[in-house]
Formats: C-alpha cells, sequence, structure tokens
C-alpha cells in the first residue's frame, strides 16, 4: 500500500484547479492561429483575432478567459494500492475546488436544485465526479470546468445497430449544425459511440481530454504508416491480429477525419456568423455495447477549453 | 466589413441604417440582464411598476460578469446565450428596448418582433471574457442585487466590439441559419 497524505493531495487538487483557468493549452492556440490563417471570411477572421487577443490578455493578468467558469468535473483514477491518509478523497477534492473558486474570483455558477427555486450555493459545489478504480499505486486527477453553452447543445441518440458509419457522421454534423453560434465554435467535439444510455455520454466527455491534433495531422498518414513498418518482424499470426487492430484503429482516425471535414463545410464558422471554422477537432471514444444496441453521444466544447491532470 | 463608432443612446435612425454583417463599436451605456433578470422585468412591466432603469432606446447585454472581490471591477464578461431570453424578448420590446447584444440563434417569433419594433439584435465573441471586460471602463449595480451573477447592471463601456446579427428589417447575417 502506498500512503498518500491528504495535505498532498489538497495541494495537487488546488493547483490543476487553479491552472486549469489560466494556462491555456499551446497546441489549442496554434490550432486558432492555423485556422485564422486559412479563414477568408472577413468576420471569420476578424473573430478569430479577438479570441487569440484574449487568450493573450487572460494569461497576462491570471483572469479567467470566458466568465462562465463552469460546472467542476473530475476524472478520477485511483490505483487500488493507494491509501488516502488524514481524510477523505472525496471531500478533499470538494473542497480544495471550492477554497479555488472563492480565492480566485471565479464566477460561482451552480444552483442547488435543478428546478424548486434555482438558488446559487455560492461556492460553485458540487463539482460532477467520475470514478474509476485502476490498478497500481497512483492517483490521476483531471480537472474539466465546462461552461453551459456548449454543454446544453449536446446530444445523445440511441441508434439502429445496423446503422452506417455515415448516419451516424450525419447526426454529428447535425447536432452541430443545430447548435449553431450557441456553443461557441469553434468547438471541439467529443463523440463516444457504443455502451449503454448512460455510459455513452461520459466517453463522449472523455474524448473532448484527447490530444488535440496539429491540422496537418488530420490529413497525414506516416504515423499509421510507421507502425504498420514496425509489425513486419513479428510472427504471421501477430501480424494478422495486429493489422486488424490496426485496420480498426485506421477507421476511427478515418471517421474523425471525415467528421471534422464536414462539420467544417457547414459554413456555421466563429459565433454562427460564418466561416469555415467551425471545429478545430472531432475525438471518438468507443466502448463495446449490446447486439442490439448502438448508442451515440455528441458532446461539445467551446473554443473556451480548459482542463489540466495530475498524477499523485 | 463596415467597422461604424456608435455613441450610444441608440437612435432609430441609426438602427435603421445598420445592416447585418456590420460590425459596431459601441461607446456609452448599456445594461446588463439574463435569465433570471428577464423573468423579473417582465414580471414588473405586467404588474405596472416602475423600472430600475430607463427602458425606452435601451441596449441590453446578455451576460453574467465576475466581478473581482479584489478591485470591485468586472474583469471578464462574454456574452451568454441569447435563445434562453426569446420568451420575454417581445414584452421587453414592446417596453421599449431597442438593442440587445448576445450570442448565437434567434426564434422566429424574436425575429419577427424585432421587424415589428424596429429594434436590433448584436452577436459579441462568446468566450472573449477580458477582451470584452477591458471595454468596459465602469459599472453600477442597478437591480435585483439578489441575484448575484445574475443581477441588472449598468455598464460604461468605451468601443465594445458587436456584429449586426439581425437588423431592423429582420434580416439574418445567415438568413439560413436563423
Amino acid at each position: 500500500m502506498r500512503v498518500i497524505k491528504v495535505d498532498e493531495l489538497k495541494k495537487a487538487v488546488s493547483g490543476i484547479c487553479r491552472s486549469a483557468h489560466y494556462d491555456f493549452d499551446v497546441d489549442l492556440l496554434s490550432l486558432l492561429l492555423v485556422y485564422r490563417e486559412r479563414e477568408n471570411n472577413e468576420i471569420a477572421s476578424d473573430i478569430l483575432g479577438i479570441i487569440i487577443e484574449n487568450i493573450r490578455l487572460a494569461k497576462e493578468s491570471s483572469i479567467p478567459l470566458c466568465q462562465d467558469t463552469g460546472i467542476g468535473i473530475f476524472f478520477v483514477e485511483k490505483g487500488e494500492e493507494v491509501f488516502i491518509e488524514g481524510g477523505s478523497l472525496k471531500q478533499t477534492i470538494i473542497e480544495s475546488m471550492a477554497q479555488v473558486y472563492r480565492e480566485e474570483s471565479l464566477r460561482k455558477s451552480i444552483v442547488s436544485d435543478p428546478l424548486y427555486e434555482r438558488l446559487n450555493t455560492g461556492n460553485n459545489l458540487p463539482p460532477v465526479i467520475h470514478w474509476e478504480e485502476v490498478p497500481g499505486d497512483r492517483i490521476k486527477i483531471t480537472f474539466l470546468p465546462k461552461g453551459a453553452g456548449a454543454e446544453n447543445m449536446s446530444q445523445l441518440r440511441m441508434f439502429n445497430p445496423l446503422a452506417t458509419r455515415e448516419e451516424i457522421i450525419n447526426f454529428i454534423v447535425e447536432t452541430v449544425s443545430l447548435a449553431g453560434g450557441n456553443a461557441c465554435p469553434p468547438l471541439i467535439i467529443g463523440v463516444g459511440i457504443g455502451g449503454t444510455f448512460d455510459y455513452a455520454p461520459l466517453l463522449a466527455k472523455k474524448a473532448l481530454l484527447k490530444p488535440l491534433k496539429a491540422l496537418s495531422e488530420s490529413t497525414d498518414r506516416s504515423s499509421v504508416d510507421n507502425i504498420e513498418r514496425s509489425s513486419t518482424k513479428q510472427s504471421l499470426r501477430e501480424r494478422t491480429d495486429k493489422s486488424g487492430e490496426q485496420r480498426n484503429r485506421e477507421f476511427w482516425l478515418e471517421m474523425e477525419r471525415a467528421t471534422l471535414a464536414r462539420v467544417n463545410e457547414l459554413g456555421i464558422g466563429p459565433l454562427g456568423l460564418g466561416g469555415k471554422t467551425t471545429a478545430l477537432q472531432v475525438s471518438i471514444e468507443t466502448y463495446p455495447c449490446h447486439i442490439a444496441s448502438l448508442p451515440v453521444a455528441v458532446n461539445l466544447q467551446c473554443h473556451s477549453h480548459r482542463f489540466q491532470s495530475i498524477i499523485i | 466589413m463596415k467597422v461604424i463608432r456608435i455613441d450610444l443612446p441608440l437612435h432609430d435612425d441609426v438602427i435603421q441604417s445598420l445592416k447585418a454583417g456590420d460590425k459596431v463599436l459601441f461607446s456609452g451605456t448599456i445594461y446588463t440582464a439574463r435569465d433570471k433578470a428577464h423573468e423579473l422585468l417582465v414580471k414588473d412591466i405586467g404588474s405596472g411598476k416602475s423600472l430600475p432603469f430607463v427602458i425606452k432606446q435601451a441596449v441590453l447585454y446578455y451576460t453574467g460578469p465576475i466581478v473581482s472581490d479584489r478591485t470591485g471591477r468586472i474583469i471578464s464578461a462574454g456574452p451568454t446565450t441569447s435563445a434562453r431570453m426569446d420568451t420575454y424578448t417581445e414584452q421587453l420590446l414592446a417596453a421599449g428596448v431597442r438593442g440587445m447584444i448576445g450570442k448565437g440563434y434567434r426564434s422566429r417569433e424574436v425575429i419577427e418582433a424585432i421587424r415589428k419594433y424596429r429594434a436590433i439584435y448584436f452577436s459579441t465573441i462568446g468566450g472573449a471574457g477580458v477582451y470584452l471586460a477591458k471595454r468596459i471602463k465602469a459599472h453600477r449595480l442597478v437591480a435585483f442585487e439578489e441575484l448575484g451573477v445574475e443581477a441588472v447592471y449598468e455598464l460604461q463601456v468605451e468601443e465594445f466590439p458587436c456584429y449586426v446579427t439581425i437588423d431592423s428589417k429582420g434580416h439574418g447575417i445567415f438568413d439560413n441559419n436563423y
């Protein structure tokens, strides 16, 4: 058993809750710059310029880049061999987040009851926490503060299991189209395919945490070729298995690429005022499912895409 | 893209000269109002109560800003989704509101009401909270303090950027989408 003291945990959680708001992902910034170069719509280019300038201003002055500092979402992967000394893991996460929201002038956006009175809790509590027990003696905690604009335009559909790849792409494109400017494009699009009615949306949310691909990678096949070359030394049987896995991976990468291309043909653009920059990335997570099921969830994320992870 | 500097209040002739797709830079007074404030304002209008600010020719900004605990200033203030205000919009336009600033699309009913009252709808940059807050030079709480982030504030803005999204004739920047 590895012992982790509650104070260490507290420091780690506070750290990611703070930095998620101020340390903007440089890959996302580069993508915005590249897309701005490609944009030939004058309004779209003007808006992207302001979004980029806003990122600079936020970092420079340690001010949240968007006033919607979100509902706190945590993904906790707790090693089976970890013991927390001096307090509870859940309570520590909750209290550390509340402390950061209090100290950092982050907006408190949570109401205590979804329908009855809707009174603000005043401390941004409670967060939503997803738990997973994993082998090992570490804890990985990810903090994703999520604004409501994009979350509200997300969708789930239970497909017929014989639905085609095209029908699923159409559903994703339709979701983005219905969202228009409401979701604050350019978007990051998380898609969860498989699992169950409850699990597909979680997969979609997890997909938002995947690393961003540079624009060239969306069309570059060399990384796929490299993996294929490295497998030629293995036995025939291994090679056959590998190529099945490889084909599977290629299928999903290709579907991400095709979906992104379709979304950017919609012409929605930044703020929904036109242009070809509607999304910067489509990421898909999958899971096995029932013979009679094919759930598909689309979780939209705005360009103020903020999250931080730490491994303790 | 035409860029037009406008001093507020918003006069009828200025509203009618603006076209979907124009960029404007506002200087002067605007008022924040979002979900709950809309409900309360419409309730006050219905019961004939006097309103907390002059609603004639007013420009509303759909936002819930961050006010710094340390400095008391607004530090981040981007727009929220306008569609949530759609059910209350016609009553506010009938009471005198002429400009609305937010993000995203509006309902058919709102577009019709914009045409009827010769009002105008602008988008500003969702997510650009810091950039926009730097153009808010002063603020004053005018109503519904108990709503916290949803209270109504009077803002003094300088060169606050917006894009005409639905003009007074009901034309949208993106007629297919709106």
